[in-house]
């Protein structure tokens, strides 16, 4: 039975990896959970410098699923290189660097520091968290800045590319081919739908940055539909994620068309989810007779 | 830390709306006072888990108290809770009550507000086991309609005092009028609750010139420090992202009142 899949040339043992953001870079984790199990490990999203975030409150419960406006906080390149990346050599898995940046230089510079990073196997371009007012999202709604910023980031990127795509968008096929005519090597779908929740007796938004982006099993018939378009609008290779919180979640991305997946805001109800997923997958497949996983990605038309 | 299924053994209401239940758990062999633990409720429209501090620990027999008051979903769900049920528990979290620097004559201050009292239960408990001999309890309750839980708990271990917003027992004020109207002495203040109490008590500690050591509460989703939600403004650089964003989870709950912009 073979459970290993391919992406960009980058062989992955399974095709179950965290979505960033949901997982630190792991380290957060390991205590609970065997790192060298999965597929990948999707590191929480990096920029040039350290970046604050947003105010708090900057997470709340939904039905089935939870609101963030974390703001990408995170320590910059430098600390992240020393810590979190040489934490990560310890581990037999890939290793998926999120990259975020307020400018096209911004995204550039990391990209660049990552160039000669061994244990990086492949970036993936946030172009589409909602919660930032500037960079973020602004690269994943337009397609002409879409494009320009995949060609900036492909023409010094050693690694493969992950274009990270936002639902948030009025058609997902165009922003694919988009990321996809500019270069990209995959895309990776669905970042969180922007949503707004307003706190009725103190007659305020529940969220300090008053809206946030929606993530969990409430969107997972959303991200299936955008990941089926999507992989049906383009060559290169799709990672799709949005609500995934079992195996069968999982294969149903995969016979979407998806040749990965990503579990995100289910990690935080249970630390063993993607493990129960890898698990599930093979289970599944023993029981219905399917020796390759490959003959269930995309088989769905 | 870990996260498994823990049983309950004992569940009771203390008052209107606060509930205690005691479960066994592996996570009992490793907690401190102080920590929390996350828990699970049984319902897919709920995932995410229940911040909860550990009110009391016996490590022998493998087992942690909760008390807590009903103000959601899942608080509602575990008060409703039978002996021999059970739920997903992930824990212990975080930081516990720093007490290594304590010494038997050192004047203990524990200082709780309403829900935030329990955690203060298992550390009067500890204190009591390591032989501190000077601790006060000042405990701060809505009043009549609350009741005063946990009150008479903590007099095996610390020198009870009361304050009420109405009056009806002990100090009609906050926990820091209690303190001034008792003259109650201390070298250091252990304090959860409200977070103007927290600040009140910031403030009384630096007039004392004694350190507080308080516990914080935010919205948080992962519990572990991975999803950066549950963060506080602090003066030094954060462990994290070095931003003086510390997360309360993981750099927290308890903090020095010093260290934190509240």
């Amino acid at each position: 039975m073979n459970t290993q899949v391919e992406i960009c040339g980058v062989k992955f043992k399974n095709p179950v990896m965290d979505a960033s953001g949901t997982f630190g870079s792991g380290i957060e984790y390991s205590e609970m959970v065997d790192l060298n199990r999965l597929g990948a490990i999707v590191t929480k999203g990096v920029a040039n410098v350290p970046w604050e975030g947003n105010p708090t409150p900057r997470v709340t419960e939904t039905p089935s699923g939870m609101m963030n406006a974390i703001g990408l906080q995170n320590p910059g390149i430098d600390v992240f290189v020393e810590r979190d990346l040489k934490f990560l050599e310890n581990y037999d898995t890939n290793v998926i660097v999120n990259v975020c940046g307020r400018s096209i230089e911004d995204y550039v510079e990391v990209v660049e520091r990552l160039g000669d990073e061994k244990k990086v196997s492949m970036l993936e371009i946030n172009v589409s968290c909602p919660n930032v007012k500037h960079g973020g999202i602004a690269f994943g709604t337009d397609p002409h800045a879409l494009e320009e910023i995949t060609k900036a980031v492909k023409a010094k990127a050693k690694q493969p590319v992950i274009m990270k795509l936002s639902p948030n968008v009025t058609s997902i096929p165009d922003m694919a081919k988009a990321a996809e005519a500019a270069g990209a090597d995959a895309i990776s779908l669905i970042n969180t739908l922007t949503a707004m929740k307003i706190d009725i007796y103190r007659k305020k938004f529940v969220l300090a940055n008053k809206t946030g982006g929606l993530s969990g099993p409430a969107i997972r018939p959303v991200a299936v539909r955008m990941v089926y378009e999507a992989s049906h609008a383009v060559k290169i290779p799709v990672i799709g994620m949005g609500g995934i919180a079992t195996a069968e979640d999982a294969i149903e991305f995969l016979m979407a068309g998806a040749t990965a997946v990503a579990v995100g805001m289910y990690n935080f109800h249970r630390s063993s989810a993607m493990i129960d997923c890898i698990e599930g997958i093979e289970k599944f497949m023993k029981q219905t007779g399917i020796q390759d996983i490959k003959e269930i990605i995309g088989c769905v038309v | 830390m870990i996260q498994g299924l823990a049983v309950v053994k004992k569940s009771e209401r203390l008052a209107d709306g606060i509930y205690s239940i005691w479960l066994d758990t592996e996570i009992a062999k490793t907690a401190m006072p102080g920590q929390f633990v996350m828990v699970n409720t049984h319902s897919d429209a709920h995932l995410l888990g229940r911040p909860i501090s550990i009110s009391d620990i016996r490590k022998e027999a493998g087992q942690i108290r909760l008390v807590f008051r009903v103000v959601g979903y899942g608080s509602r769900e575990l008060s409703e809770a039978k002996v021999g049920d059970s739920f997903e528990l992930m824990g212990p979290m975080g930081n516990g009550f720093p007490v290594d620097k304590l010494s038997p004559e050192t004047k203990v201050l524990l200082m709780g507000g309403g829900i935030g009292a329990p955690p203060l239960l298992g550390l009067a408990n500890k204190l009591k086991k390591y032989g501190v001999e000077q601790v006060s309890a000042v405990l701060g309750y809505r009043g009549e309609t609350g009741g005063l839980f946990l009150a008479e708990d903590f007099k095996k271990f610390a020198n009870v005092y009361i304050a009420t917003d109405d009056g009806s027992s002990g100090t009609h004020g906050t926990v820091v009028d209690a303190v001034r109207e008792n003259d109650i002495q201390a070298d250091i203040i252990f304090a959860c609750g409200p977070m103007p109490m927290l600040s009140a008590i910031k403030k009384l500690a630096a007039e004392k010139g004694i350190s507080a050591y308080i516990s914080l509460e935010e919205r948080m989703a992962c519990g572990v420090g991975a999803c950066l939600g549950c963060v506080v403004k602090t003066k030094k650089v954060d462990g994290h992202s070095h931003v003086n964003n510390s997360r309360i989870c993981t750099e927290g709950p308890v903090f020095e009142a010093e260290e934190v912009e509240i």
